[in-house]
């Protein structure tokens, strides 16, 4: 068992090492990948804050990757189609630009997840789980009934969104920017997590009545949380319609919401790294199996369930000591 | 719109929540006693489905085909139980989650593996196959029928299994006091094997009858399963009879909101537009029913507050 | 602004008459029987030809991977042309950036109508079909067996508007009722009642894959005795097994069946027959026919100069299994569209045609097409 902290450094160097190796070879794929993990581990850090950190699972989360995805959709095609969005009371156009959407997504997304948050914290366990899972197949089925902006066939936006001094379709320079956030992510995560309200969101999690006895609503506390981590999933969705140059309705589907969860499981709830370290092993596992074999999804099931029986913690769990906060 | 096709609607409405019925008993009772979430039950569902369909190819018998369903899915509950789900009980809902998510991979692409890509063919007997005449004009369909009695007959026997056998008597312990029945002596892992194989053996039971009218293909539990946990989150983890209740609510809510909704929407917006609203908001209707469920009753209809 | 069509792609072989081709499909999950007809007809065409080298992925029907596959086969593979996918949301993910790349689409199957009109170009060809032209022609087929009183449904997805706005628009008689289905539903009893009270005196869906099945099945069990006609999609040869008997007399439109009569279709289906064990469906003949068209314009222009090549492609001079094919401005097929009927031959459930439903149809979007 090695300390977190070096085995988070290690992490950060490997996953630098591949779009570097992708640079060398002149393999561009290596590099998207890479930042598919980036990417997806973003949206794994949102959902381990309430998942991992919280105590409560979330199985509505692609919501949120999903609402993410569509605002940056909506913003840029209008954009590039040089139509706006709204006329009446007053002009709203579409932007390409990332300093605008970003946020705007993380806003939407959030604003989402308050509303959502709001009715579903009042249940727990897995009622809570279910109905995470309504709101979310609403959205989806809503965002497939919803002809404007493509149903089912989806939205394509054919230019990456324009980010200051980057040129953005150079996949070194996307990944970079997506690196940045995550790292930003994750130290808004381990602020947030070793602060007094981290402090009271783990308390919430082990024992709600000695919080609420200690004069904080345990609710309040949640309901800041869930507001946080839809707003992170939220982003990186929108990074997510950016890399694909496309939306559609099937990021918001519960198969989403699920791999979304077993990033976070597979590589330790409640380890900031865990979302990372979960990510890049199942879509590593996906693309070597899949290259192997038709079977692979045997496969994957597989060796999942075999970490889950055998590996506690997930796979930080097994390599990483757990840091002690004081 | 007439009166008949009213009560036509309304028995689809019922024979859609008997089914749902049948697949929601098993995983309630197994979050009831076990305390386990599993989302793999849709495969025992599938498991069912494409075992009665090559028995039935096999020996042309849609009654040995039933069976077959049964069994197969029992097996194959039993096996799971003992080689995976036994070691998942002490653990966390996550890990459940992350497993039985897992075993759904699994399994869907086990019967690709030995099926292949298309779906099976699998048919609707001939005795049960037409019509029977009901009153008011009703001509409803045998097979629907006999899915309806199925249904209604399995839970009376689900009821009788619990309240009056020593079998459910150990079952609702198991659900009060899970270390109580231990110390008393009653042997658990039988006890919950036996619990997993019979829910098993229901979502087989219902998707190898569902598979008759519907299809048989790999992914077809999934939805299924999530309409299950709708049912079982709206009547309460653990009961039986908020399953039945649950089951028959959503199967009514979604049969006549696909038919009612379009409709209404047809007497103020044109019927393209209609179509659009009437559709999208049918399609969300058990999912606001279940969050509206919900905000009024945290533990669903029937369940208790306790976890 | 679009720096991209500016890049030019340079083709992986020196000699211009070899090339690489990119196959995306679906190969995993439900609805691969489809991708895997397509390859297995696309690859049974290329049988002992060196000249092209075929590179095959999996896109799991989820249009992010295709999209992310899209972006390998051209970037790390360098392919010069793309083809495979199935299905038109997935289409839509792909194309259009695909094709602003520099590189040439063949679809062997989805058709949207976004890329038929305002969305098309000179790079995308569909060697299959547009969307609607399956469906227009059983409008077609309905009128001249004498529908007055049609009773339409389809999914509600962008394919399934398609559909019904095809039918209509061939279509002159009344529409008993029009009901868009969620997608994925499997219980159709709802929708069997309202038929049954709406006084209908036929009956057209589209219903792909397992939905269709339910729908058929369910339909025979509920006694309404009325005559049914649908696209190919939901009677193709991998499916209708599996619905059985409950499909027998059902009339279904395909631009193929397999007892077509030219010399390129006979050898197909014995080809096909010897080298997999099984009937082809449609989909592997548009496979087939896809290989083919890209050989023959391989044969006759070099790939290294793109604008002889796109002229080679649209002479679309090969034997296609349909007989008579050629394309429009659009690059979309102008082709004959029959009326098939299910029968039973020995064991098996097959398709046999009974009528021309639209002679030399090309389709709705030309116009909208400014190429």
């Amino acid at each position: 068992m090695i300390k977190e902290n070096y085995f988070n450094t290690i992490c950060i160097v490997l996953l630098l090492s591949v779009p570097f190796l992708g640079l060398i070879l002149d393999e561009p794929y290596y590099i998207t990948l890479a930042t598919k993990v980036v990417i997806l581990a973003i949206a794994g850090a949102g959902l381990n804050l309430v998942l991992g950190y919280g105590g409560f699972v979330s199985f509505g989360h692609a919501a949120f990757f999903g609402i993410g995805g569509y605002v940056s959709g909506i913003l840029a095609s209008h954009a590039l189609n040089y139509y706006p969005i709204i006329e009446w009371p007053f002009v709203i156009e579409g932007t390409t630009q990332m300093l605008i959407i970003l946020p705007l997504a993380m806003l939407v997304s959030g604003g989402f997840a308050l509303i959502i948050g709001m009715l579903c914290l009042r249940t727990s366990g897995v009622y809570f789980i279910m109905i995470t899972l309504a709101f979310a197949q609403m959205v989806y089925y809503f965002a497939i009934s919803w002809p404007a902006y493509g149903g089912e066939d989806g939205l394509s936006v054919y230019l990456r969104n324009n980010f200051p001094g980057l040129n953005t379709m150079n996949g070194i320079s996307f990944f970079s920017i997506c690196f940045v956030l995550l790292i930003i992510v994750l130290f808004i995560n381990a602020r947030i997590v070793n602060s007094n309200f981290g402090l009271a969101l783990q308390s919430a999690k082990q024992n709600p009545e000695r919080v609420a006895a200690v004069g904080i609503e345990p609710i309040k506390v949640q309901l800041i949380a869930f507001v946080i981590s839809g707003a992170i999933t939220g982003l990186a969705g929108a990074l997510y319609t950016d890399l694909n140059r496309f939306v559609s309705p099937s990021v918001l589907s519960w198969h989403t919401s699920g791999e979304i969860m077993v990033f976070v499981i597979l590589g330790g709830t409640a380890r900031l790294f865990g979302p990372l370290v979960g990510a890049a092993l199942f879509i590593i596992l996906e693309q070597f199996l899949g290259g192997v074999t038709e079977n692979w999804q045997f496969w994957l099931g597989f060796i999942l369930i075999i970490v889950v029986l055998f590996a506690k913690g997930g796979i930080i769990g097994m390599i990483a000591k757990e840091r002690h906060n004081g | 719109m007439s009166i008949s096709l009213f009560l036509e609607q309304v028995l689809n409405g019922l024979q859609f929540g008997v089914m749902l019925f049948l697949m929601s008993a098993g995983l309630t009772l197994v979050f009831g006693v076990m305390g386990l979430i599993n989302l793999a039950h849709g495969s025992l569902y599938m498991i069912g489905a494409f075992s009665a369909a090559a028995i039935a190819s096999w020996t042309g018998s849609f009654w040995l085909g039933l069976i077959a369903s049964l069994m197969a899915a029992a097996i194959a509950g039993v096996i799971v139980e003992i080689v995976i789900i036994r070691r998942l009980y002490k653990r966390d809902h996550l890990d459940q989650v992350l497993a039985t998510f897992a075993l759904i991979l699994l399994f869907s692409e086990a019967m690709r593996w030995i099926f292949g890509a298309f779906p099976l063919f699998l048919d609707v007997p001939d005795i049960l196959s037409g019509t029977l005449s009901l009153p008011l004009g009703i001509e409803y369909s045998k097979y629907r029928m006999m899915i309806i009695v199925v249904g209604i007959l399995t839970a009376i026997g689900l009821f009788a299994l619990i309240s009056k056998t020593k079998l459910g008597v150990r079952i609702r312990a198991g659900e009060s006091d899970r270390e109580m029945i231990a110390a008393l002596g009653v042997d658990i892992s039988k006890l919950y094997t036996l619990v997993f194989a019979l829910g098993a053996a229901l979502a087989g039971l219902a998707g190898a009858m569902v598979g008759a009218i519907q299809s048989v293909e790999v992914g077809m539990g999934e939805p299924v399963l999530i309409l299950a946990f709708v049912v079982i989150v709206i009547g309460g983890i653990g009961s039986i009879k908020g399953a039945l209740v649950g089951a028959i609510l959503v199967g009514l809510t979604d049969t006549m909101g696909r038919f009612l909704l379009p409709s209404f929407f047809k007497i103020f917006l044109s019927p393209s537009s209609a179509t659009d609203i009437g559709s999208a908001l049918a399609s969300m209707m058990i999912y606001i029913l279940m969050a509206a469920v919900l905000i009024w009753k945290p533990s669903g209809l029937f369940g208790n507050s306790a976890k | 602004m679009f720096a991209l069509s500016a890049v030019i792609a340079l083709p992986t072989f020196a000699d211009g008459h070899k090339a690489k081709v990119g196959m995306i499909t679906t190969l995993s999950g439900g609805g691969s029987g489809l991708g895997i007809d397509v390859r297995d007809g696309f690859l049974l065409a290329l049988k002992g030809n060196n000249n092209i080298e075929v590179v095959i992925e999996d896109d799991q029907r989820k249009p992010d991977i295709a999209v992310q596959l899209a972006d390998k086969m051209i970037q790390s593979e360098k392919v010069d042309i793309l083809t495979g996918i199935i299905w038109s949301n997935l289409a839509m993910a792909v194309v259009p950036a695909a094709v602003n790349q520099g590189k040439i689409y063949l679809s062997p199957n989805a058709g949207p109508s976004a890329l038929a009109g305002a969305g098309c170009h000179k790079n995308y060809f569909n060697v299959a079909w547009q969307n609607d032209n399956l469906h227009e022609a059983a409008g077609g087929y309905a009128n001249s067996e004498g529908y007055t009183n049609s009773f339409i449904m389809a999914p509600n997805y962008p394919a399934g508007k398609d559909a019904l706005t095809g039918y209509k628009r061939f279509y002159e008689g009344e529409l008993a009722g029009e009901i868009y289905t969620k997608l994925g539903q499997k219980d159709y009893a709802a929708e069997i009642a309202q038929i049954r009270a709406s006084g209908a005196d036929s009956v057209f869906f589209f219903l792909p894959g397992g939905m269709g099945i339910g729908f058929m099945k369910q339909f025979a069990q509920s006694g309404i005795d009325l005559p049914v006609v649908g696209p190919a999609f939901s009677f193709d040869q991998g499916i209708l097994q599996a619905v059985g008997a409950a499909a027998l007399g059902v009339k279904n439109t395909s631009q193929w069946s397999k007892d077509l009569k030219n010399d390129a279709n006979v050898k197909f289906v014995a080809d096909f027959q010897a080298e997999y064990g099984r009937l082809p469906s449609l989909y592997a003949s548009q496979g087939y026919d896809t290989a083919n068209l890209l050989a023959s314009a391989l044969n006759s222009a070099d790939i290294n100069d793109l604008d002889a090549f796109r002229l080679a492609l649209k002479k679309a001079d090969f034997a296609s299994t349909r007989g008579n094919f050629s394309f429009d401005t659009n690059n979309h097929p102008i082709q004959d569209i029959y009326v098939r009927e299910v029968i039973k031959e020995g064991d098996v459930f097959t398709n046999k045609i009974v009528a021309t439903g639209l002679k030399n149809r090309s389709n709705a979007y030309v116009d909208e097409c400014k190429m």
